[in-house]
């Protein structure tokens, strides 16, 4: 198997050659990403800055939906045949593939010393001492509000659980919009836009996450199941039928106008943003006024050099360039919501965008916290926990019930560190 | 008179059936054509109302030409699946023939052998048949494409057309043997004639998954070249998951041409059935 | 292959001792199918017996199928994938293949009009990619979209409309009659086909002993079709058993709510090759794999050995 690999790698080398000599000398790099959606971006703004000053160096960007990405990027880094760069993932994905040798270390290039150790950490090995996907980008969690429809019921923008509960009472008393729009269809929201958004504010973030991997903190404990308990009562407040609500189906009815409240991640920023609506951000509301907020600032895409790559030097190039300030400038500016991981501050325009970038001053910054470690076995972590979320909103399990099965699952294999 | 009657009362009801599951069958896909021709706001507040001068938008199919080189893709659809059916069909057709004409040792295990085939998916071997491809200097190449479909639709193929095979006259095939005829002849000039109406269902059967597979193209032949339309559909759905009007055009004219082959294969399917070579 | 063709049994093959064209005739399709399709899936077939130990890939024996048979997990996704599965073949069973043979039967009368149109109608669903007919469904039965809603408003039934897709009591139901819904046109088809290969000398023959109508339906034409409703019934549970993309379009690669659509297809590919934050796991899922495989396999031998050679096979 192993000398048909070889052969293969070798053979696929020689084919990315050939195509690549479509002009002269040029060497044509290709990007594997799951960011169908900047598809235009990446083709109008960010290949034609970088190939203006890197005469030579051609850049094709061929994403996959994000639901085959894994898969299909796996099989083809498997048989040789993936494009030179490649999207990372957060975590143990790329982690997997850099212990596998799929990615090449990229601990000495240059522009690695542009990221802090925290935007690194989404890319780096256990031990912290190897990087292997240059930071892209993170995105934050909140919640987006339409302004109209918190005029017309008169309300505030609400800080503690209290005010959010008595605002969503008011939006649905008043009945012209859907008070929140989340469905629990493909679950992944219940769990993303719901548990990881409202959770870190009871688990206290960064301490709790750190608590549940080294063991001393289990998803039973009071600080793991009050957002359970809080994702319960948002039943009510969703719109009819929600149970068989898709993520599109919520964008849409936030979109036209229909829903007062989006339980959001920033990405849904520039989509949302061109839909004519007067729209506000506030972050996760905490119990009393005063209390310290929590944000979750999820590292999530960032890019790494496929180990089989026969452009290397050319592609560390290209890396080079996506770790200095002018493609985070770049970046950060046509996709208002993608929020830069460079050390260099990027200045935004979009107002909603600065809105969430604002609160990393006020609130303490934390990342999802079934990423890291936790997801690595099975019952993959990440994956129940979409179930239980989407369980515990609708109704059929209890916060208790949930998290119980979420902390059985995890015990079955993972034994923290003593 | 009465029997006249009583037969017009027959054919009403037959029709009346037929016209229910007919309604049943096309509304879903009536639903996205009308739909793809009007704005979004219309599409959420009347999603059943015809497009009125008030509604009736083509932003969506703007959107789609705009975007992508969805002719080339139709191209490359239409090359994978018509070659691949070819194949099939012919190599179907002549091991089926073996299998169902003659006895010899074996005849039954190679039957389960090729019937393997239609009971694992071939999505399974994914990771070695793109090593081989890669070996082969086949990835993004429509040849790639044309050969895993080629094996995926034979065993289905060579399954129904034996079954076919085995219906046809033994003495027609002696009478043909006793004139002289070679093998080759009584199977080219005999035997296919009269299976083509189990002919033209395999290519219709072939046809479908073929056109409407998304995972090898995704795969084996990703690239701007080689995409096939299904390929370049589903990522135009990522790309604008909220712009229902681009997604709803983009389905309609993903249903055209495999529609159009359907209708070259079942006229086919009746001039086999009609010519009375049936006998 | 040789000793294949140069086999000697029969008269015949005294006469000519080497049947060189049994071998032309098999040759490209069994080329062809082995090297594509049989060798990559033998492949992965023996990755079910290894597993990787240390970053290395070991021989394991049957351990892995003790793990999805032995550990409670693995168990309990398993049995609940296989149940649903017998379930979404059931409907299958039960709602496409009678709807299948009904409507050929009506599209074969004599001197039906429009008939060719009924005809592509039927067969139309079942052209469309998995793509279209996800996502159309889906919005049909959206409680936001509201074609479904209004539509039993219309019909005073409103009461009766729910989220379907999303509760775990109905969505499989809901799901398989979709897939019903795009499938059907392969049993017309071929029932149609092999309804209209039943000569008219023999309806004529009933016609004249007074046998018309359904009686004609029941007594001559369905004994006469009886093979190819074997291979329709055989071929929606191979199918069936394998199939994947509508519940993965449908559903989600997690086959929810809460797993209640999950079939062996959806929890194949979901170990095989991940999904989200689970790694794909070669070895399990070609050992789910293997299994599905002797599933089918012992179902396609039951039909080959028990049915087939029990159904009277007529030569016209």
């Amino acid at each position: 198997m192993n000398r048909t690999t070889l052969q293969g790698v070798l053979l696929a080398s020689s084919v990315l050659a050939g195509v690549g000599v479509a002009s002269a000398a040029d060497v044509t790099l290709n990007i594997e990403s799951w960011r169908n959606d900047d598809m235009q971006i990446w083709q109008e703004k960010i290949i034609p800055a970088f190939e203006a000053k890197h005469p030579g160096i051609k850049v094709t960007f061929s994403p996959s939906a994000p639901t085959e990405y894994n898969a299909a990027l796996n099989a083809k880094l498997d048989a040789g045949s993936a494009g030179d760069l490649v999207a990372c993932r957060p975590f143990d994905t790329s982690l997997q593939l850099f212990e596998k040798g799929k990615l090449e270390d990229l601990t000495g290039l240059d522009g690695m010393k542009n990221f802090s150790d925290v935007a690194k950490s989404a890319w780096t090995t256990d031990d912290g001492k190897k990087t292997f996907c240059v930071p892209m980008a993170s995105v934050i969690h909140g919640f987006i509000y339409n302004k109209e429809a918190f005029e017309k019921v008169g309300a505030e923008v609400p800080k503690t659980v209290d005010q959010f509960f008595a605002v969503l009472d008011k939006l649905k008393a008043d009945g012209t919009y859907i008070p929140m729009a989340m469905g629990t269809k493909d679950m992944w929201e219940a769990a993303t836009m719901g548990y990881q958004n409202i959770g870190p504010t009871y688990w206290k973030g960064e301490e709790g996450r750190k608590a549940l991997i080294a063991g001393t903190e289990k998803l039973t404990d009071e600080g793991w199941v009050e957002p359970y308990r809080v994702l319960a009562k948002w039943k009510p407040y969703l719109g009819d039928g929600f149970e068989a609500q898709t993520y599109p189906d919520s964008q849409n009815l936030f979109t036209l106008g229909r829903a007062a409240i989006y339980p959001a991640g920033s990405w849904e920023i520039s989509p949302f943003s061109s839909a004519g609506l007067k729209l506000g951000a506030f972050p996760p509301p905490v119990a009393k006024d005063g209390d310290t907020c929590y944000i979750s600032d999820h590292n999530d895409i960032a890019m790494g050099l496929n180990a089989a790559s026969a452009h290397k030097e050319e592609a560390k190039v290209f890396l080079d360039w996506v770790a200095s300030p002018e493609f985070a400038s770049i970046y950060a500016n046509a996709l208002p919501g993608f929020f830069s991981l460079n050390s260099t501050p990027v200045e935004i325009t979009d107002p909603l965008a600065k809105e969430f970038v604002s609160w990393r001053q006020t609130c303490k910054p934390t990342i999802r916290s079934t990423y890291q470690i936790l997801s690595r076995g099975t019952p993959n972590l990440e994956n129940e926990t979409w179930a239980a979320s989407a369980n515990v909103i609708n109704g059929t399990e209890t916060p208790e019930a949930a998290a119980k099965k979420l902390q059985d699952g995890l015990d079955s294999w993972y034994k923290p560190a003593k | 008179m009465s029997k006249a009657r009583q037969s017009t009362i027959r054919a009403s009801l037959v029709h009346l059936a037929l016209v229910a599951y007919t309604l049943v069958a096309l509304f879903p896909v009536f639903l996205t054509l009308v739909n793809s021709f009007k704005s979004k706001q219309a599409i959420f507040s009347q999603p059943l109302r015809l497009p009125t001068p008030s509604t009736f938008s083509l932003v969506g199919y703007e959107t789609v030409m705009k975007q992508g080189d969805f002719l080339t893709y139709f191209q490359n659809s239409t090359i994978v699946t018509v070659v691949s059916i070819f194949l099939v069909l012919l190599f179907g057709a002549m091991a089926a023939f073996a299998l169902a004409e003659y006895r010899f040792r074996g005849n039954t295990l190679m039957g389960l052998y090729l019937a393997i085939g239609i009971m694992i998916p071939i999505r399974l071997g994914t990771v070695a048949l793109l090593q081989g491809m890669v070996a082969a200097g086949l990835v993004n190449t429509l040849t790639a494409l044309i050969l895993v479909y080629t094996a995926q639709g034979l065993p289905l193929a060579v399954f129904i057309l034996s079954e076919f095979m085995r219906t046809v006259s033994d003495d027609l095939k002696n009478a043909g043997r006793i004139d002289g005829l070679s093998e080759y002849a009584i199977f080219f000039r005999l035997v296919l004639p009269l299976v083509r109406p189990a002919m033209a269902t395999v290519a219709v059967f072939t046809m479908i998954p073929i056109w409407n597979d998304l995972w090898f193209p995704l795969i084996l032949a990703p690239s701007e070249s080689t995409k096939t339309v299904t390929l370049g559909a589903q990522l135009f759905i990522g790309q604008f998951v909220i712009n229902w009007n681009a997604v709803l055009s983009a389905l309609s004219l993903a249903i055209f041409p495999v529609l159009i082959l359907y209708v070259i294969f079942s006229r086919q399917l009746i001039r086999g059935i009609t010519s009375g070579a049936v006998k | 292959m040789t000793d294949l063709a140069s086999e000697q049994g029969t008269e015949a093959a005294q006469r000519r001792p080497r049947r060189w064209h049994i071998l032309v005739f098999l040759a490209p399709a069994v080329i062809v199918y082995t090297a594509v399709m049989i060798l990559p899936l033998a492949e992965t077939l023996r990755q079910s017996f290894f597993n990787v130990v240390d970053g290395r890939s070991v021989f394991v024996g049957f351990s892995n199928f003790a793990t999805l048979f032995g550990d409670p997990r693995w168990s309990a996704d398993f049995w609940n994938a296989l149940r649903n599965n017998f379930i979404f073949f059931l409907i299958h069973m039960a709602v496409q293949n009678p709807i299948g043979i009904a409507l050929a039967a009506l599209l074969s009368l004599p001197g039906l009009r429009f008939a060719a149109f009924y005809r592509t109608a039927f067969f139309l669903p079942t052209l469309l990619s998995f793509v279209i007919v996800g996502f159309i469904w889906k919005l049909i039965l959206s409680p936001i979209w509201g074609v479904a809603p209004w539509m039993l408003d219309l019909v005073g039934l409103k009461a009766m409309f729910g989220p379907w897709l999303g509760k775990s009591g109905s969505a499989l139901i809901v799901v398989s009659l979709v897939s019903v819904w795009q499938f059907i046109g392969i049993p017309m088809m071929l029932i149609y086909a092999a309804l209209l290969n039943i000569p008219e000398e023999v309806i004529e023959a009933a016609e004249i002993d007074g046998i018309t109508g359904w009686g004609q339906f029941f007594k001559i034409k369905l004994p006469l079709v009886l093979p190819a409703i074997g291979i329709i019934s055989i071929l929606t549970f191979v199918g069936n058993f394998n199939a994947f993309d509508l519940v993965y379009t449908m559903q989600g690669a997690l086959a929810g709510p809460d797993k209640a659509t999950d079939i062996l297809g959806t929890f194949l590919y979901r170990t095989f090759f991940g999904f989200q934050l689970q790694l794909g796991d070669p070895s399990m899922g070609a050992t789910i794999a293997t299994i599905m495989f002797l599933i089918i396999l012992t179902g396609v031998c039951i039909y080959l050995f028990g049915i087939q050679r029990r159904i009277r096979r007529y030569q016209f």
